[in-house]
């Protein structure tokens, strides 16, 4: 099906603007002189504060910038050597953050499908349970930080006091406090935070699929699974994108959730790449810190640009 | 059927993980330490408010409150109106200038937070806005507007034309086109971008933990974390902070409902 691939534009709404009129009359309303104007607080803004300071980190990055001399030294690309060879902090926080990433990732994905199938009817239990769920989404992180750290508290918390009073005291933890398994504990309470939020993108692309389809697999004599996994699931594959894509940057950015488990700065079994960069920049390391933050925005871009040549190439509907 | 039993199963398993811990920070934030971690689940036995008064006036985060009011305050509607402003351009202009002014604003979506953080904390501290609300405000605009402007152009082009054209022709240049024409239909899109918004500005820890180190101009976010510390296993000390924090945009999403979902999924959806 590679020949769908290579010459169509995606099924999107255009965005760039469509040529009016085949006849080549322009409308003479159309296009005010004066709405070019529009943008420009917008974009004196934008550059001043984002891009002009987006450019700066490049050429900090290239520095050994303490944040405060008046000069710094060009070192060239020895940051990046550094961070590639001979930084094991990085080389942690890198680990910890792809394995909280592929969790969160699997789990998210999965459970927010599972909830949005069970809930795609706009019954009235359903819309009331989707509030609910969705609930979390609107909290900080801070708070559902707090939220989970007495969760998991080793001595008072909620999971190790119901797994002691129905006897499963062997399977008690100490969770966070535990090196080994504190980064994927947190991307649980990750999941738990947006589900809810990628449960709707779900509900939106599932609302889509046409009622037929349904109705001719099932008249072929198709179970409930094999619908799901021949008509629903190769239907939903745009949203399916859409979430991982969303999840995958959600979790390079969980900044807030893990300074609220792990503390400020966290221990090195909960650092991820962005507390990473901030406690770079919080020594005042502002040249190595930039550096790092160019390979993190590079790393985000690369990973998500995998993904969605995986998720096309395994999906030709799509 | 194994579909109903299942469907009840994982609803119901799903509804009682995101209900109980709920609960049980509310009737927790009531409770002494001794009789929450005796029995987390049940309801205080007499609901005390001493908790509440010790958070809000010992713990400063009353002035954080008002500082968050403040800076949230400000931030939702300047953001709103100058995204507004440059996506009604956007929309209503054509060609490759206007696609690259589209494509160049909304690039800023793909820019993480670290890329650009510490050159913004060098510029903001060169110009005296650091340790100030209006620092926040200003970073606060400049970081949504990319997304703003995403949302906000995607509906004003599918907005009919004949709108704009019928106002033309009614003499109405483009600004009172604008505040008479573009403002009054896109009612329900500016409030879904300003709940989303407000989620946003309202939680945002970062720009304040970086931008602030004066204890009075902190914003919730940050005094919230700051509990960590001081309260350490004072569960529900942290509890009634969280329950604070979170008032305002709970009270809000039980009226507006609609609005967040519809808020929070269009800025999810950009890829």
């Amino acid at each position: 099906m590679s020949t769908t691939l290579t010459s169509e534009r995606p099924p999107e709404a255009p965005t760039g603007p469509e040529p009016e009129r085949p006849d080549g009359r322009r409308n003479p309303m159309a296009a005010h002189p004066a709405l070019w104007l529009f943008p420009v607080p917008a974009l004196v803004l934008y550059i001043t504060f984002f891009v002009i300071p987006t450019i700066q980190g490049v050429v900090y990055s290239v520095t050994d910038w303490d944040g405060f001399s008046p000069t710094a030294q060009f070192v060239g690309v020895d940051n990046f050597v550094k961070i590639f060879t001979g930084d094991d902090l990085f080389r942690n926080a890198l680990g910890n953050n792809l394995k909280f990433m592929l969790v969160v990732v699997v789990f998210q994905t999965v459970f927010s499908l599972a909830l949005a199938v069970f809930l795609t009817k706009n019954s009235k239990s359903s819309v009331a349970l989707r509030s609910v769920f969705f609930f979390p989404t609107i909290l900080s992180s801070v708070s559902v930080a707090f939220i989970w750290k007495f969760v998991y508290d080793p001595n008072f918390g909620l999971v190790n006091s119901v797994l002691g009073a129905v006897g499963l005291d062997r399977f008690q933890s100490a969770f966070l406090g535990n090196d080994g398994q504190a980064i994927y504990w947190v991307a649980l309470t990750q999941v738990w935070f947006h589900v809810g939020q990628m449960m709707i993108i779900f509900i939106a692309g599932l609302q889509q699929i046409p009622q037929e389809l349904y109705e001719s697999a099932q008249t072929d004599g198709a179970s409930r699974w094999q619908q799901f996994r021949h008509v629903t699931l190769p239907m939903v594959a745009p949203a399916t994108a859409v979430v991982m894509a969303y999840t995958t940057v959600q979790s390079f950015k969980a900044f807030d959730l893990i300074l609220g488990l792990g503390g400020n700065p966290p221990k090195g079994s909960l650092d991820i790449l962005s507390t990473r960069i901030y406690s770079g920049f919080a020594n005042s390391q502002f040249g190595y810190a930039a550096a790092e933050s160019l390979v993190f925005m590079a790393l985000i871009a690369a990973i998500t640009w995998i993904q969605r040549r995986a998720v096309k190439a395994s999906s030709p509907d799509a | 059927m194994t579909y109903n039993l299942s469907r009840r199963v994982v609803l119901g398993v799903y509804a009682v993980l995101v209900i109980v811990p709920l609960v049980v920070v509310i009737f927790g934030s009531f409770k002494t330490s001794q009789d929450l971690f005796a029995s987390p689940f049940t309801p205080p036995t007499d609901w005390q408010g001493g908790n509440y008064s010790k958070v809000v006036k010992d713990s400063g985060l009353g002035v954080a409150f008002r500082n968050s009011v403040i800076v949230t305050g400000l931030s939702v509607p300047l953001t709103l109106f100058v995204a507004s402003l440059a996506s009604y351009g956007i929309a209503r202009t054509t060609g490759w200038k206007s696609a690259l002014l589209f494509g160049f604003i909304v690039l800023g979506m793909a820019v993480p937070a670290q890329a650009n953080m510490i050159p913004q904390y060098v510029q903001f501290e060169t110009f005296g806005l650091t340790n100030s609300l209006l620092g926040l405000v200003l970073i606060n605009i400049v970081v949504t507007l990319p997304i703003a402007v995403f949302i906000l152009t995607g509906f004003l082009k599918t907005l009919p034309k004949e709108l704009f054209e019928a106002a033309a022709v009614d003499g109405s240049g483009p600004w009172r086109t604008y505040r008479s024409v573009v403002v009054p239909v896109s009612v329900p899109s500016l409030s879904a971008t300003a709940i989303f918004l407000f989620v946003i500005h309202w939680n945002d820890l970062l720009y304040p933990l970086l931008f602030i180190n004066e204890a009075d101009k902190r914003t919730i976010p940050v005094a919230l974390l700051s509990f960590q510390g001081e309260f350490l296993t004072d569960y529900p000390l942290l509890f009634t902070g969280v329950v604070v924090a979170s008032a305002p945009i709970v009270i809000a999403y039980v009226f507006l409902q609609r609005y967040f979902v519809a808020g929070i999924t269009a800025g999810a959806v950009k890829g």
